[in-house]
């Protein structure tokens, strides 16, 4: 689960955050709260796990308790890869 | 009829707000997350805020920014304020440093209101506003700038009575320009409670609504539903982001939410959803605005939600909003934009300013008590846009070209400027090429608006870079998305070797359109 949360974090440093002032806020703060990601960077970031960790989310799995911090989504990209 | 002639009372734009809350005090005014706050609870609370700004010395007249994510401090902000006297400048919470910094000296802002997540943005435009004197966090902010106060808490102590002025001013809020900065626009009270009441005229909202409302409130559209639903009685449930269809139908659901504003986009994730699972039986109105919503998103949207009677609207930030179209018309005419509101003029003229017979295009002029004040510290723009109509009343020229038809509808025809619409958001060109031109190794750019189904247009960008320079498409994305509002931010970027240009050598856009048909992905 560590290897996914440093994968996945290095995903949102590239692809998200850039420039003076713009920082990865903690592995437990809110994506949103800190603006880190939008409703299409929760898109863009979905598909990006779908196609790294081959795994399917429905829609349904698409809430605040699975994606909203960085912890929240390595756990559930380790369950969803377990199940 | 008589109480809605009359309504909303004035002369002040917080009037209806107090006489609500005194009407029903135990009832909700405001749902947040697993917070409901009563108008009883919410009074005191804007009476702490107003005590504590007028305590840090904040005049009536002043310009206070409102940076906020949506939630109750924004309610309770925006009429602490608005109480005093001062002018409230609502600040989209995705706004960088670079934009923040130039409306802190634009408005020569004396108070900023932020939420503490924003810290990265705002803090870093701290310095260079002198006129700055104090920054209402909400949260804890990790700061040393001394100006930076706590959010105070709620007080028994009295509102502030100042008897104010209609015609002073409520509220500047920014729209994006032609030439790269964006235009304050001013709206005294008596503008906003005059857009309010022709809004009203026809949406007919009530004190037993309530309003399901995942716009953001620094938003025109967002804003005044804020205002209508409080000045109403009504209770306000607040989504802080739409990132999650799912959590907002359930909780929609969950609350019983009757009103429903949206604009494309909002509605377009919803329709990605099984909306048959949610029960929103109780939804009696929704409406669009912002940008045209797809006629068959509008159809799926009505065989999920059968009672919903449904309005699609037209307005700008300048007069609020200007025409809107009944459930009842939508059959019929499905692609227009509806009849002027109540209570306004409009009419179109030519380009040589000559008054348009029905059945032709020509630009959207409108008059009324709505039309705004003028563009802050612009003389010059306020008067292009503004001018006299044939009866001296000043007439708002809107740069939006429309057809009628002969029973008087309105349809959208064009823009005659560049400006671009992206999830229902005005985006200058000239800003995101400003931006891109900052990326070390661009030599130059040029920015169009390309459809999409999703976003209505989105952000397309033509860049050229310098020899044996090593840019992607994504390092380009990445550098807007870190310095301007993310709809800003282009969805595709295309490498060129040359710009089109025209003869006076500036960039020719409409030439970009044709040189690089936009593929569809």
């Amino acid at each position: 689960m560590e290897n996914i949360k440093t994968q996945v974090r290095k995903y949102i440093e590239d692809n998200f955050l850039l420039g003076a002032g713009t920082r990865m806020p903690g592995d437990d703060d809110s994506f949103i709260e800190h603006h880190v990601l939008d409703s299409t960077g929760f898109l863009e970031l979905v598909a990006h796990l779908e196609g790294t960790y081959a795994i399917k989310i429905a829609d349904q799995e698409m809430v605040p308790e699975n994606l909203e911090t960085l912890n929240r989504v390595a756990a559930f990209v380790a369950r969803k890869r377990g199940a | 009829m008589t109480f809605e002639a009359d309504f909303p009372p004035g002369p002040e734009l917080t009037r209806a707000f107090l006489i609500a809350a005194a009407r029903f005090p135990g009832k909700t005014a405001l749902v947040c997350g697993d917070e409901r706050v009563s108008y009883a609870e919410l009074l005191p609370r804007v009476a702490g805020l107003a005590r504590a700004l007028q305590d840090s010395g904040l005049q009536r007249g002043d310009r206070v920014l409102l940076m906020l994510d949506n939630g109750i401090e924004f309610a309770v902000a925006m009429h602490a304020l608005l109480l005093l006297g001062a002018v409230i400048v609502p600040v989209s919470p995705l706004t960088k440093t670079d934009k923040l910094r130039y409306l802190l000296i634009d408005t020569d802002a004396v108070a900023l209101v932020a939420h503490a997540t924003l810290a990265p943005a705002w803090q870093a435009a701290l310095p260079r506003a002198p006129a700055l004197r104090s920054v209402w966090v909400v949260g804890q902010a990790d700061t040393d700038d001394a100006r930076c106060r706590a959010w105070p808490g709620a007080a028994a102590a009295a509102l502030p009575d100042l008897a104010i002025d209609g015609r002073e001013l409520a509220a500047i809020i920014y729209t994006s320009g032609t030439t790269g900065q964006p235009k304050g626009v001013m709206l005294s009270h008596d503008n906003m409670r005059a857009a309010w009441r022709s809004v009203q005229a026809y949406l007919h909202l009530r004190e037993d609504d309530v309003i399901g409302l995942a716009l953001p409130m620094t938003f025109s559209y967002g804003l005044y539903h804020v205002i209508m639903g409080l000045g109403l009685g009504a209770t306000i449930v607040i989504e802080r982001s739409v990132a999650f269809p799912v959590k907002l139908l359930q909780r929609f659901a969950a609350e019983r939410v009757t009103v429903f504003p949206g604009v494309p986009t909002l509605f377009a994730s919803l329709l990605g959803q099984d909306l048959a699972a949610y029960d929103l039986g109780a939804l009696r109105i929704a409406t669009n605005a912002a940008a045209a919503l797809p006629i068959a998103h509008l159809q799926r949207l009505r065989q999920a939600w059968p009672q919903m009677r449904f309005f699609a609207m037209y307005g700008l930030t300048e007069c609020k909003r200007a025409s809107y179209l009944a459930p009842e018309d939508i059959d019929a005419r499905p692609a227009s934009v509806g009849r002027g509101m109540p209570f306004q003029r409009h009419w179109l003229v030519d380009e040589d300013g000559r008054d348009v017979t029905v059945g032709g295009v020509g630009q959207l002029v409108v008059a009324g008590p709505h039309v705004m004040q003028g563009y802050w510290r612009r003389p010059g723009e306020s008067a292009e846009k503004l001018r006299p109509a044939p009866d001296g009343t000043p007439a708002l020229y809107t740069g939006d070209i429309f057809r009628s038809d002969a029973d008087g509808y309105l349809y959208f025809v064009s823009r005659s400027d560049d400006i671009i619409k992206s999830r229902g958001e005005k985006v200058s060109p000239v800003e995101v090429e400003h931006a891109i031109c900052g990326l070390p190794g661009v030599i130059d750019a040029a920015v169009v608006g390309v459809p999409d189904e999703l976003l209505g247009e989105a952000v397309q960008a033509y860049v050229r870079i310098a020899t044996g320079v090593q840019l992607t498409e994504r390092d380009v994305i990445r550098h807007c998305l870190a310095t301007l509002e993310s709809f800003m931010a282009p969805k595709r970027v295309v490498f060129v070797e040359e710009l089109p240009v025209t003869d006076s050598g500036k960039v020719q856009r409409s030439g970009l359109r044709n040189l690089h048909p936009p593929t569809n992905s």
